[in-house]
């Protein structure tokens, strides 16, 4: 095992300075590496009100209604993680692995360690991150949720999340990423891998509550196998200076189903390179990418790759951009890639503004302007074209409903 | 009340001179060609920005109207039922009805099972909708909303022969028509207590089987002409068609 973490090991060093193929190019050591450590919150309760309110914003329910575990990271520090329910396994990172001998081999297995300098970045220093697993056949309940937070300004953290779906099994899946009132910026590196093993179901909403000058690289990729379907949820609703990712899936069995839906909102000064990517690789595997864009002022890059491996798999991918202020920018890069006969791909996408023609429909029923403006952004933004359960659809929904633009 | 009204679209004239009065209880009906300008009159009363007033004026219950914004011309009580309404993707037919209703109680499932339309409340507005089931989405927006007057752009093309009768009764309805059971009252005095008023553009006129309209009018190159019997208005554009028939009018 320790010739394992070698290995990785060497494979990080030399890559510490791998630029990454999309995003701005961060320079890491404008970022504090040291964070006090915090003490174990026994109850997330505790919290002051004005974290608790990150927290919600993030999904994150601090009174953990409706939970079936917690886990809680605040900088480098595992302050809090608790279970519910019988065959759930939720804890930190560190303590999985000296728990689970096998896990080493899950680690950077689905990412490759030496992917770019935050890669890298995140296995030289290991900061934590939480393992979640749902044992063969169980299926949770109510979902688990998991918090990453920022507390220090100015720090870097870096994570890496193991998700694991064992065969059979059923598992939600809320990851709020906040940082406290008082931070304003800092950077956050979060690598996650998902395992979805024969017949079983993962569905994970992130949710992300930045601060204005946070800059942020989430890695992330997921193995599915047969049968198994992963349903990806990213909603990003409040500024961020520049975050960028390009998770993939690898839908490796017969029949596996990859979904990714994406709702974010760009403000001014915050730059989104997103993107979401699917090899397909199967027969009867399908992914299907749909998302929706805002900007009120800042930029957002859509990409998504679809790569059709093998007869009889099918992928579609939908984009849709509204920009609502003169300034700001929606830039759709759908991309199709088959390569054999026997693949169906297709994507649709759409950028503009809001028609003038909708608006005045809505107002001929007597809403003001800015009010019709408000109920066709809330449309398009209306996630329940996705599928969610309704406890993750109430969490979105409460986001979005928190937004003050609207 | 419309006086000398002047309307371009694109920069093209298509109204040109429109003189036009509805009291309040009157339905009146409008006829005319394919392109005549018909959705454009209901358009630019509902105070649609693509339709340019050029001349003239527009007075609804005593105000003038002609520089209001479209909400507050419906707030002030002007309904308009579309040929061809947008898609609203994501609102629920639903939460569209709720919202044409603010802060007031309204029977939505009744009312929705009234047009037959229940099955499309949780649709995305208008999305995908048939010809029929846009009339019917308009008509239940309508009855949410509850004008005083109220615009109806072809409300039974596409609507299949059944429906038509359905559509003809809830029309009725919004205009405060319903048939009086009670023959008690005479139809005068019916007549003098209604306030509601209607302009409703049709081509076959069938939907006058069922609701009874006062006036009718052809609208031909920009302007009105041939107020009278909408009946007889319809049976004169069938027989002879609008050029003949406009000339014959004029003449007498
Ligand atoms: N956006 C536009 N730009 C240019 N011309 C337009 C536009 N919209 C409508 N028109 C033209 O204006 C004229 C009047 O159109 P309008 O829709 O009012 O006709 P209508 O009488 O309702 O016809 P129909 O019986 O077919 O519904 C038509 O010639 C039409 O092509
Ligand atoms: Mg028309």
């Amino acid at each position: 095992m320790k010739g394992a973490r070698e290995g990785k090991l060497q494979r990080a060093r030399d890559a510490a300075n791998k630029t990454a193929i999309f995003g701005e190019d961060l320079d890491l050591d404008q970022f504090i590496h040291e964070a006090p450590s915090h003490s174990d919150v026994e109850n997330l309760s505790v919290l002051s009100q004005y974290d608790k309110k990150e927290l919600l914003s993030a999904g994150v329910d601090p009174d953990v209604k409706g939970r079936s575990g917690s886990f809680m990271q605040i900088d480098h520090s595992v302050v809090h993680h608790d279970i519910f329910q019988d065959g759930l396994e939720i804890m930190s990172i560190g303590e999985a692995l000296e728990k689970y001998d096998w896990l080493e081999d899950y680690y950077w297995h689905a990412v490759a360690v030496d992917t770019d300098k935050y890669t890298a970045r995140a296995e030289l220093h290991r900061d934590q991150g939480y393992f979640i697993r749902a044992l063969p056949g169980v299926k949770t309940v109510f979902p688990l949720q998991a918090c990453l937070f920022t507390a220090k300004n100015g720090l870097a953290q870096e994570v890496h999340n193991i998700v694991i779906a064992e065969e059979g099994s059923e598992l939600h899946i809320i990851s709020g990423c906040a940082s406290s009132y008082e931070v304003r910026s800092g950077l956050h590196i979060g690598v996650s891998e998902y395992y979805i093993k024969k017949g079983a179901k993962l569905s994970f909403t992130m949710i992300h509550n930045w601060a204005e000058e946070f800059a942020v690289r989430p890695r992330s990729a997921s193995i599915v196998e047969e049968d198994g379907v992963f349903l990806s949820n990213f909603v990003c609703m409040k500024p961020v200076k520049t975050l960028q990712m390009y998770p993939t899936t690898y839908l490796l069995g017969t029949n596996a189903v990859a979904r990714y839906n994406t709702i974010v909102i760009a403000v001014p000064g915050s730059f989104m390179d997103l993107g979401s990517r699917v090899y397909l690789r199967a027969p009867g595997t399908r992914a299907e990418m749909i998302s929706r864009s805002i900007t009120t002022g800042g930029d957002v890059i859509n990409r998504g790759h679809i790569v059709g491996e093998v007869a009889d798999s099918k992928g579609h991918l939908e984009c849709h951009g509204l920009i609502l202020s003169k300034k700001g920018l929606i830039y759709a890069v759908p991309e199709l890639e088959g390569r054999v006969s026997g693949v169906d791909l297709s994507h649709e996408a759409a950028v503009g503004k809001i028609a003038q023609e909708e608006i005045e429909y809505m107002m001929s029923r007597g809403m003001s302007e800015s009010d019709a403006t408000a109920a066709i952004v809330r449309g398009f933004l209306n996630v329940d074209i996705m599928g969610l359960p309704d406890e993750l659809q109430q969490e979105i929904d409460r986001t979005v409903n928190m937004q003050g633009m609207f | 009340m419309i006086e000398n009204l002047k309307v371009s679209l694109a920069d093209r004239e298509v109204l040109k001179g429109i003189n036009l009065e509805i009291k309040p209880g009157e339905v009146h009906v409008l006829f005319g060609p394919n392109g005549s300008g018909k959705t454009s009159l209901l358009m630019t009363l509902m105070g649609f920005s693509n339709y340019r007033v050029t001349e003239g004026t527009i007075n609804f219950k005593g105000r003038d109207i002609t520089g209001m914004s479209i909400y507050e011309r419906a707030r002030l009580g002007i309904g308009m039922s579309f040929q061809r309404p947008p898609t609203i993707k994501g609102l629920k037919t639903r939460q569209m009805v709720a919202l044409c209703s603010p802060g007031k109680e309204i029977q939505l499932e009744e009312m929705a099972n009234r047009l037959n339309f229940k099955d499309f409340l949780d649709r995305d507005l208008n999305a995908g909708f048939s010809g029929g089931e846009i009339k019917r989405s308009e008509l239940l927006q309508l009855m949410a909303q509850n004008p005083d007057l109220i615009l109806l752009d072809e409300p039974e093309s596409g609507v299949d022969l059944e429906s038509i009768s359905l559509i003809g009764e809830v029309i009725n309805e919004l205009l405060e028509r319903k048939p009086g059971k009670s023959h008690a009252t005479s139809s005068l005095e019916r007549r003098s207590k209604r306030t509601k008023a209607g302009l409703l553009i049709t081509h076959t006129g069938y939907i006058l089987n069922y609701v009874d309209a006062d006036v009718g009018h052809v609208l031909y190159g920009g302007l009105l002409s041939c107020h009278g019997n909408p009946r007889e208005t319809l049976k004169c554009i069938q027989e002879m068609g609008y050029q003949e028939c406009m000339r014959c009018m004029i003449r007498n």
